[in-house]
């Protein structure tokens, strides 16, 4: 059951992605570039989702326990460290240069687009190529186990 | 491409927080797709149907809604292979660096008012803000 709820999921933020624009990477460099034609697009999706998640996740506070999981895996951290910032700054560099993120790049892959199928393998790549490299540092390979299981998403 | 739509782009965002409290409610797992696709490359990662399962939906999802008339996107890319490799990379690489993207931090973590996750949307925001700013405008804006 855990998988067809999270195929579901998956599949409603998928049609989300789509039907608002942000699957168009011409849409979300539009909202980026607030020196020339600025299309407010992304602002919107965002507050339609912050909108919906925000009342939803007060319900998921209250609720007992998830319908099919033993609970709910809040993230916990609260503190602001390095890999935070420059993970943030090298992911905004890569959004800014190609108007997809991970979400986006999935949605389209139907698309089989060759530019799109190369973007996701590069993804992947970066993904794998960081893994790996905490991995090699041993005082960090605690932390990545504990990061692991309170990623904040 | 089409006019902005203040409709569509309301109703899409409330169809990805919708997701992401299903995902809450039914898994009690937060709808971070780089967190969800990191943990599916992870070795060690036990729990991979239901990230598996969530990526597959994400993937179908234009062949599905396509069924009900919507037109199939037709994402422009950066004709650049270089720049298309390069940005894919630092996206995976930075995402996972900093724990999360644009749905984790941006979506989830801003909705569970995470201090964390709003810095992290601040400056990737800011960041993606300048990079277009350099490459549409030139140095200095």
């Amino acid at each position: 059951m855990q998988g067809l709820a999270s195929f579901l999921c998956g599949l409603i933020f998928g049609s989300g992605l789509i039907i608002s624009g942000m699957t168009q990477p011409a849409r979300v460099l539009g909202f980026l570039d607030i020196f020339g034609r600025w299309d407010p697009t992304l602002a919107f999706v965002m507050a339609g989702a912050l909108a919906i998640s925000s009342l939803g996740y007060a319900l998921a506070r209250r609720q007992g326990r998830p319908v099919f999981a033993a609970e709910h895996l809040w993230p916990n951290r609260t503190d602001i460290d390095q890999p935070l910032i420059v993970g943030s700054v090298l992911f905004g560099i890569g959004w800014g240069l190609a108007g997809l993120c991970p979400g986006p790049a999935l949605a389209n892959l139907a698309s089989l687009s060759p530019r799109v199928i190369v973007f996701v393998i590069a993804m992947i790549a970066g993904m794998s190529a960081m893994d790996l490299w905490k991995l090699r540092v041993p005082s960090a390979t605690a932390m990545e186990d504990a990061a692991l299981a309170n990623s904040d998403g | 491409m089409a006019a902005f739509d203040p409709v569509s782009a309301l109703l899409g965002g409330g169809l990805i927080g919708l997701a992401s409290v299903l995902l809450m409610l039914l898994n009690g797992r937060i709808a971070g797709i780089s967190g969800i696709v990191g943990g599916a490359l992870a070795m060690a990662a036990g729990d991979k149907i239901w990230r598996l399962a969530f990526i597959a939906g994400l993937i179908v999802a234009p062949i599905v809604i396509g069924l009900f008339g919507h037109p199939q996107p037709d994402p422009h890319m950066p004709t650049s292979w270089l720049l298309i490799v390069a940005a894919g990379f630092l996206i995976g690489f930075g995402a996972r660096h900093g724990g999360g993207c644009t749905s984790g931090h941006g979506v989830c973590g801003v909705a569970r008012l995470s201090a964390r996750s709003m810095v992290a949307t601040a400056i990737f925001m800011a960041t993606a803000i300048i990079v277009v700013a350099i490459m549409r405008h030139g140095f200095g804006g």
